[in-house]
């Protein structure tokens, strides 16, 4: 069996917000220069859903692929290092800068380039742009069934049955394969590498394609190809002020706390 | 422009967010048509959509689609969406309108917007502004596409108030497409009133320090009719059902009140209560970001913070 994980290299989403500039003018998110990245911790979470698989199917191969720069090296050493068996890296100044439409064109190339594919995992979003897109849109270019927002999966003979995380509880579904699923986060922690097999994938080659290679015209792909123009990006204001509330006993607290809740119409 | 609004029901009802986008489709539509698309329903819920704005209802019968099928539903939608020339189509944000959305989007080579908290229209053009990187920023996008899918948070807009004598067509099908997914099963969490209708939420975080600090809660949240929920980390870490996770990859709630005990206040969590009309923090550490968020706040131990507002409260004079 043949499993593709997308994985997306972002800066640190748990990093405090003060770590970011917004340039105004580029209409981009600025990360302060050291911030460390990270695979989009769903996305590590989906190697993580991958490697549960293989586990379950002796003979299964992972391969970890991601759209992005030199940079994004580091995502697929990542991958390799959890456990992943080998790395595309989608490089090229023409893949640049495009959204959730041209990166999921772009990796529904590679993925036919790869062929022969029986499951496509990825994170339910990314968490920088957060938009949940690029997984359903994989799915629909190739023309096969998704399963969103992962709980756990399990690959039986030819279908791919998922528990699938709703408001108010789960659902059991199931689909033939091949297929594509996205993993959301309560599939559960991913699992660290150890130093030995970070140095191992440290020295596993990376597979390196360019449009060119998937047969897709630098018009249609990257910022040329985006569907979606950002008109402008900003930080919400926030224009509340706390009145905290004191006493000297909690009992106090508690007791002031209800009356101002009262006095506020709240209560 | 006509506008399609993928409607949703809880407990039998067009949810608070289906009405909200019916009443932001009926804006933005114009002279143009309003049609909702209800799949899974009883046929008399027709009305109720028609009263808050649709002009079409188009009703897939409980006995043909007796749960959400994103493949079954995709092929309806676009289909429905085709044949009435729709422009925009709205979903909800939840686990159902952010699965179908994305696929609909590429099924119709539509754009796709997804958690928006705007969608107006400037000069013949859409803009959509949506919350990313964990609801730290706001981005506004505009669509080369002639038709764009949208998911739109609960709680932004208002509904329209029912109007009896506005009328409108009612198609109904009988049968659903050929799905490639099939549903197996589905086991809901009993219990949880839902929280995206609930006036009142206690929620707890990691500050709870443990599974048993939700009972802590529990008196509060019955005391004022409300329900207990939580942020991410307690779902994680297993304190609690994820079924009851707020924030931007659990639910999008908009109480009236909404009292945060012992989460630090993370944007992702904020991004889905900080809509709520206002919220109360109670933190041990008085640097929280939660209280950034808050009107009040109360630096202290909820173990005993809560039970002395529950008591207190309960205390409070009758209002007349």
């Amino acid at each position: 069996m043949h499993l593709v994980v997308c994985i997306k290299y972002i800066p640190d989403p748990e990093a405090a917000f003060s770590m970011f500039s917004i340039d105004e003018q580029a209409l981009k998110v600025i990360p302060a220069s050291g911030l460390k990245h990270v695979v989009s911790p769903f996305d590590e979470q989906a190697i993580e859903a991958a490697l549960r698989i293989r586990e379950a199917h002796a003979g299964t191969r992972i391969t970890v692929i991601t759209l992005g720069n030199e940079l994004s090296r580091n995502a697929l050493k990542h991958g390799l290092a959890m456990g992943a068996d080998d790395g595309v890296l989608l490089l090229d100044a023409a893949l640049e800068d495009g959204d959730s439409y041209t990166t999921a064109l772009t990796l529904a190339a590679a993925l036919k380039k790869l062929g022969a594919i029986d499951l496509v995992l990825t994170g339910r979003q990314a968490a920088d742009g957060d938009a949940g897109v690029v997984g359903a849109g994989i799915g629909e270019l190739l023309d096969v069934p998704v399963l969103t927002f992962a709980k756990s999966i399990a690959v039986e003979k030819n279908t791919v049955r998922v528990e699938r995380v709703l408001d108010d509880g789960i659902e059991i579904v199931e689909a033939d394969l091949p297929a594509v699923v996205t993993v959301s986060n309560e599939i559960g922690a991913p699992r660290v590498p150890t130093l030995r097999e970070t140095m191992r994938a440290a020295r596993k080659p990376l597979v390196v394609w360019t449009a060119k290679n998937l047969g897709l015209n630098a018009d249609h792909v990257g910022a040329a190809g985006s569907r979606s123009v950002r008109e402008r990006l900003f930080a919400p204001s926030k224009a509340i002020q706390c009145e905290f509330i004191v006493g000297d006993t909690p009992e106090q607290q508690g007791a002031r706390l209800a009356q101002r809740l009262r006095e506020a119409k709240v209560l | 422009m006509n506008v399609l609004v993928i409607a949703e029901l809880a407990q039998d009802k067009p949810t608070s967010a289906s009405l909200e986008h019916l009443a932001l489709a009926r804006s933005l539509a114009g002279e143009g048509r309003v049609v909702a698309l209800l799949l899974d329903a009883q046929t008399n819920i027709t009305e109720t959509l028609i009263a808050r704005g649709a002009d079409k209802v188009i009703i897939g019968v409980r006995e043909a689609f007796d749960s959400y099928n994103s493949y079954a539903w995709t092929t309806i939608a676009a289909s429905v969406a085709r044949e009435h020339a729709v422009t925009l189509i709205l979903a909800a944000h939840n686990p159902r309108g952010a699965d179908l959305a994305p696929r609909l989007a590429f099924r119709l080579n539509a754009g796709c917007a997804t958690g928006c908290v705007s969608v107006e229209q400037k000069d013949d053009t859409l803009l959509f502004t949506r919350a990313s990187h964990g609801g730290n920023l706001r981005e506004t996008l505009r669509f080369k596409t002639e038709v764009v899918v949208a998911t739109v948070r609960a709680g932004v807009y208002d509904a329209l108030p029912a109007d009896a004598t506005h009328t409108g067509e009612i198609i109904t099908l009988n049968t659903a497409p050929v799905s490639r997914v099939r549903v197996l099963e589905r086991k809901r969490e009993d219990g949880a009133q839902r929280l995206e209708d609930a006036k009142v939420i206690i929620a707890g975080g990691r500050g709870l320090n443990g599974p048993e600090g939700f009972k802590v809660l529990e008196p509060l949240a019955a005391t004022l009719g409300g329900v207990v929920g939580a942020s991410r980390v307690p779902c994680d870490l297993g304190w609690c059902s994820h079924a009851l996770q707020i924030g931007l990859t659990g639910k999008t709630v908009t109480p009236e009140l909404y009292i945060a005990v012992g989460i630090s206040g993370a944007s992702h969590h904020l991004a889905g209560c900080g809509n709520a009309k206002t919220i109360v923090a109670i933190n041990t550490d008085k640097d929280a970001a939660i209280f950034r968020d808050a009107k009040f706040g109360v630096v202290g131990d909820y173990t005993t913070v809560v039970p002395a507002l529950t008591g207190a409260i309960m205390a409070l004079p009758k209002q007349s």
